[in-house]
C-alpha cells in the first residue's frame, strides 16, 4: 500500500556560519568549522539533506577550575594547569573546536589581566589548529577588559567572542567587527529575548553570518525540557522565515550536566543512581543527544568519552537515506 | 480528523424532524461538530453513519494498554508533534529485554534487578514498566520456560518477541488473563500472529522497514478484527529510526488511520550501554510509545527515566510542591529556618541535602509559582515581601524561638529588604548551591 509521505516545505533557512580561518582566509587554523544552513527540521534528510553536521567542542579553562567534578579533574589531570596543553589534548580527543573560558583569577590567584589573557589565547592557538571560542569570566567589566586585547591580538582568526548578553554586548561586538571575529549571544531560554539580542547585535553592523546564538539550556533532570522546547521553537521560527532567529544554535550540555549532583558527587547518593563515572558520562551524553535532536548545531562538552559517544550519534544521524 | 458540520450533515437523515430539539438537521450537525451535543440525541441516525461518525471521533493515535494484574502501561493518544504545542501525554513504557537462551538463573537475576528497581526523582518514584522476552532459541519449549521463569519473579507486563507464531504461542499460557504485546507480525507470519492476538486478547506488534509495508499490514490485520496494534519501524541506524518515527507521527496526526498506532523502538542490539543510552533517549524524546533496552544497569536506567519525566512534563505546569513550612529531621524551636521556592527541583535539591546531613531544620517553602530561585527572583515572585508573607501565613514565629532565617546564596541581595520586613529576625545568607548546605549548617549555624 503506497503511502504518500508528506514533506514540509519551509520559507526560511538557517544562515551558514564559519568558525576559524585557515591560511587561505587570513588565519592560522588548520581546520575550520562550518555550521548551520538547515532548510528543514533536524535530520529530516528526506526533505532536504543537511549540508553541515552538528559539531562538538570541548571546554577548557584559563587555569585549574576549582568547582569541577573530581572525575573531570582526574580525566584532564596532566594538562589541567596548562591551557595550551589542555587544548592540545582536546584536539587529540577529537574535538572540532575549543572553548576557552577565563576565570576571574589566574593560577596564582591574581585577577586576570589583559596581558595574561592575550598570552593564554596565543599559546592555545599555537598548541592547536582548531577554531576557538573565547569567553570572559562573565563579569561585564572584566570581560570587556580582556576580550578587546584578545580580539586585537588574534585579528583575522575568526575567533568566537562571548558572552554577549543584553546587559553587555556593545564592546564585544565592536571588537569582533574591528578584527574579523564572531560573537556568541546568550539569552535565558526565551524566543523573544533571543531575537531581541540578535537585533541589538546586528543593529551595530555585525552581519548575521558572524553570530552564533546560545539560548541557554538546563541539564537532564534540571530543566532540560525548557531548553529543549525553546530550541525547537527557535528552529521552527527560523524555518518559517523569521530572520532574527536564523542563526546556528550552540549550547553547553557539558557545563550544565556536570553541575548536576548526579555527575558531581560520587558518595552519599542513592544506590539506585548506580556507578558514578558511568552515570556522569550518561548524564552529559543524554543531555547533548536530546539537544542535538532539538536543533543544536554545536554542543560544548567536557568529557572525552561523552565526545566519542556524541560523535557516534552525529555520525548515525547524518547517514543519508539510500537513493530510492 | 474531526469532521465539519457539513460532513456530518451528509450522514444525518436530513428530514428536519426536530426530535433532537433543533429546528434542522444542519443545526444539529453544527452543534455536533462543536461537540456541544451527543449523537444519541438524534434517534434516527443509521447504524452505518453511527459507525462512521464514531470512527472519525477516534483519537488519531490509538490508545494501546498492556496489562498484567494491577499493572498497566499505556501508549498512544498523543495529539502533537512538539511538546510546546500542548504536551505529550503517555510516557513511553521502558522494558528490559531478556533472551530465552540466557538460562533460567541469568533471566531471573536480570528480571529481579529490573523489576525491583525504583529511584526517587523530585519526590516521584520512577520505575521500569516491564520485561521483553525474546525467543532467540526459536524453540517453543525454551521460550515458554523463559516466560514461566519471568513470571516466577515479577508480575510486570510482558512483551513477547518471536517470528514464528508457533514459538510465540507456546509462551502465552504463562500469561493467562493478561494483555501482553506480541511481536512481531510481518508479511509472512501475520495471519498466525493475528490469530494468537485474537485468541489471547493480546496487543500486536507489526514490523516493517517502510511505511508502505506497515500500512499494508495494519490494514490486513484490522480486517481480521485486531484493533490494538503497535508499529515497529525496523531501522538499522538512528537517522532512519528518527525519520520513520517522525513520519509515522506526522501522518497519524493528519488522521492517516493505517498508521494511527503507537510505535515501539529497540534501543540497540547487544550490550553496549553507550549505544543503548542514546538510542533509547532518541526513542523517548522522538515519539516512541514503548522502548526496549538490552542492558539493565541503574546508572543507565536512571537518566533515561528522568529524561522521560522531563520530556513528558506539561509545559504549562512546572512541577511544584505545596508552599508550606516543612520539618526536616524533627526540628526543635531552636533550629534554623531555611527559605526556598516551591519549584520541585529546587525544593528537593535543598530538602535532600538537609535530610542527608542529619541536621534538623525548618524549611520555609515560599510560593514562587513553581519557579527556581533565580527565575522567581527575576520574575518578581520571590522577594522579601513574599517570604515575610510565608512566615506569617505558616505561623513560623510561633514554632521557633531562635529567630534565624537563611536565604539562598543566589539571592543575597534580598537580605536588606527582608531585615526590614522581619525586624525580629536575624537574616543570614547561605551558600549558593544546596550541596554546600550541610557544611554551612555544621560550621555557621551550629
Ligand atoms: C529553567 C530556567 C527558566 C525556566 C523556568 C523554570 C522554573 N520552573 O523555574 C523559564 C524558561 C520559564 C525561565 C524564565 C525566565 N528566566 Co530563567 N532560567 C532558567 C535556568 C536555565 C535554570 C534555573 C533552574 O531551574 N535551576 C535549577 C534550580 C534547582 O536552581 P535553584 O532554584 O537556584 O536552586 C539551587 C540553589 O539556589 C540552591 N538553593 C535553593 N534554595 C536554597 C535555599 C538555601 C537556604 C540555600 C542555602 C540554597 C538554596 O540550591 C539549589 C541547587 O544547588 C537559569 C539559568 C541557569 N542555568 O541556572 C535561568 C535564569 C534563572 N533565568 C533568568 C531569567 C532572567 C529569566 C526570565 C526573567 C527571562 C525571560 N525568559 O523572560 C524569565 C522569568 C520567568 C517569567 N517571567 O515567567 C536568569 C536570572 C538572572 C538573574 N540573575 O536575575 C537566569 C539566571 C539565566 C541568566 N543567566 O540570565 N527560566
Ligand atoms: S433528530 Fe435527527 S433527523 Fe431529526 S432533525 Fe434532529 S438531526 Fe435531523
Amino acid at each position: 500500500m503506497p503511502v504518500e509521505i508528506p514533506k514540509d516545505k519551509w520559507a526560511g533557512a538557517v544562515k551558514t556560519v564559519t568558525l576559524g580561518a585557515t591560511a587561505d582566509d587570513g588565519g592560522t587554523r588548520a581546520s575550520k568549522v562550518v555550521i548551520g544552513g538547515e532548510q528543514t527540521l533536524p535530520f529530516m534528510h528526506f526533505e532536504s539533506p543537511s549540508l553541515h553536521r552538528p559539531v562538538i567542542g570541548l571546554e577548557i579553562r584559563s587555569s585549574r577550575p576549582d568547582d569541577w567534578s573530581p572525575l573531570l579533574l582526574e580525566t584532564w589531570r596532566d594538562v589541567i594547569d596548562d591551557p595550551a596543553a589542555w587544548a592540545h589534548a582536546c584536539e587529540e580527543a577529537g574535538a572540532d573546536f575549543i572553548e576557552l573560558m577565563f576565570l576571574l583569577k589566574d593560577g596564582d590567584g591574581n585577577p586576570v589581566s589583559p596581558d595574561f589573557a592575550v598570552t593564554v589565547v596565543k599559546s592555545v592557538l599555537e598548541a592547536t589548529g582548531l577554531p576557538l571560542i573565547v569567553l570572559g569570566p562573565g563579569q561585564a567589566e572584566v570581560d570587556n577588559e580582556i576580550l578587546v586585547p584578545v580580539a586585537e591580538a588574534t585579528k583575522g582568526e575568526r575567533v568566537v567572542l562571548g558572552l554577549c548578553e543584553d546587559k553587555n554586548y556593545r564592546t564585544i561586538v565592536a571588537a569582533a567587527m574591528a578584527n574579523g571575529h564572531l560573537v556568541l549571544g546568550r539569552t535565558p531560554m526565551d524566543v523573544n529575548l533571543a531575537k531581541q539580542l540578535n537585533i541589538l547585535i546586528t543593529d551595530m553592523g555585525l552581519p548575521l553570518d558572524r553570530i552564533v546564538m546560545d539560548p541557554t539550556t538546563g541539564a537532564l533532570g534540571y530543566g532540560i525540557e525548557y531548553g529543549y522546547s525553546v530550541m525547537e521553537r527557535l528552529r521552527l521560527a527560523a524555518l518559517q522565515g523569521d530572520a532574527m532567529t536564523q542563526l546556528p544554535l550552540l549550547v553547553h550540555p557539558g557545563f550544565e550536566a556536570w553541575k548536576a549532583k548526579e555527575s558531581k558527587v560520587g558518595e552519599g547518593v542513592p544506590e539506585a543512581w548506580g556507578d558514578w563515572a558511568k552515570r556522569a558520562v550518561h548524564w552529559e551524553t543524554l543531555t547533548a543527544t536530546a539537544l542535538i535532536e532539538a536543533g543544536a548545531d554545536a554542543v560544548v562538552l567536557r568529557h572525552p568519552e561523552s565526545l566519542r559517544r556524541v560523535r557516534n550519534v552525529i555520525d548515525e544521524l547524518m547517514t543519508l537515506p539510500e537513493p530510492a | 480528523m474531526a469532521l465539519s458540520g457539513i460532513q456530518i450533515y451528509k450522514m444525518l437523515p436530513q428530514t428536519n424532524c426536530k426530535d433532537c430539539g433543533f429546528p434542522t438537521c444542519l443545526a444539529f450537525a453544527m452543534k455536533l461538530a462543536a461537540k456541544q451535543v451527543e449523537l444519541e440525541d438524534c434517534p434516527h441516525v443509521s447504524e452505518e453513519s453511527k459507525k462512521e461518525l464514531a470512527e472519525s471521533a477516534a483519537p488519531p493515535i490509538r490508545l494501546v494498554e498492556l496489562k498484567a494484574g494491577q499493572h498497566e502501561v499505556r501508549a498512544g493518544n498523543e495529539v502533537v508533534l512538539f511538546r510546546h504545542e500542548k504536551t505529550f501525554y503517555n510516557k513511553p513504557g521502558v522494558f528490559v529485554r531478556v533472551r530465552d537462551t540466557d538460562g533460567a538463573t541469568a533471566i531471573a537475576d536480570k528480571v529481579e534487578a529490573a523489576a525491583s528497581y525504583a529511584v526517587d526523582y523530585v519526590g516521584m518514584e520512577l520505575r521500569l514498566d516491564g520485561i521483553a522476552i525474546e525467543a532467540s532459541s526459536r524453540d517453543p519449549e525454551t521460550f515458554s520456560a523463559a516466560a514461566a521463569a519471568v513470571r516466577e519473579v515479577t508480575g510486570l507486563p510482558v512483551i513477547l518477541v518471536a517470528d514464528d507464531p508457533e514459538v510465540l504461542g507456546a509462551a502465552l499460557p504463562a500469561l493467562d488473563g493478561e494483555k501482553p504485546l506480541i511481536l512481531s507480525a510481518d508479511s509472512d507470519n501475520w495471519e498466525g500472529m493475528a490469530e494468537l492476538a485474537t485468541q489471547h486478547g493480546a496487543a500486536m506488534g507489526v514490523r516493517g522497514s517502510t511505511l508502505d509495508e506497515l500500512a499494508e499490514l495494519t490494514e490486513k490485520i484490522k480486517e481480521k478484527g485486531v484493533e490494538d496494534m503497535v508499529l515497529y519501524p525496523a531501522a538499522d541506524n538512528m537517522s532512519r529510526s528518527l525519520i520513520l518515527h517522525t513520519q509515522i507521527r506526522r501522518l497519524a496526526l493528519k488522521n492517516f488511520r493505517s498508521l494511527g498506532y503507537p510505535t515501539i523502538a529497540f534501543a540497540g542490539n547487544g550490550n553496549d550501554p553507550g549505544k543503548t543510552s542514546v538510542r533509547a533517549a532518541q526513542a523517548i524524546s522522538k515519539y516512541a510509545g514503548f522502548v526496549v533496552v538490552d542492558s539493565f544497569a541503574p546508572e543507565l536506567v536512571y537518566p533515561l527515566l528522568v529524561l522521560r519525566e522531563n520530556i513528558y512534563t506539561d509545559p504549562q505546569k512546572p512541577i511544584q510542591v505545596q508552599p508550606a513550612l516543612y520539618e526536616i529531621n524533627n526540628p526543635k524551636p531552636t533550629d534554623p529556618v531555611l527559605v526556598t521556592t516551591n519549584f520541585s527541583i529546587t525544593y528537593f535539591s535543598v530538602a535532600n541535602e538537609v535530610e542527608g546531613s542529619g541536621l534538623p531544620a525548618w524549611l520555609l517553602v515560599s510560593d514562587a509559582e513553581g519557579m527556581s530561585v533565580l527565575t522567581a527572583w527575576a520574575a518578581g515572585k520571590f522577594d522579601a515581601e513574599r517570604i515575610a508573607k510565608g512566615v506569617q501565613q505558616f505561623g513560623v514565629a510561633e514554632k521557633v524561638d531562635r529567630k534565624v532565617i537563611v536565604l539562598p546564596g543566589h539571592v543575597a541581595v534580598l537580605s536588606g529588604e527582608l531585615e526590614e520586613e522581619l525586624p525580629q529576625w536575624e537574616v543570614m545568607v547561605g551558600p549558593r548551591e544546596a550541596v554546600d548546605l550541610p557544611a554551612y549548617m555544621k560550621s555557621v549555624l551550629a
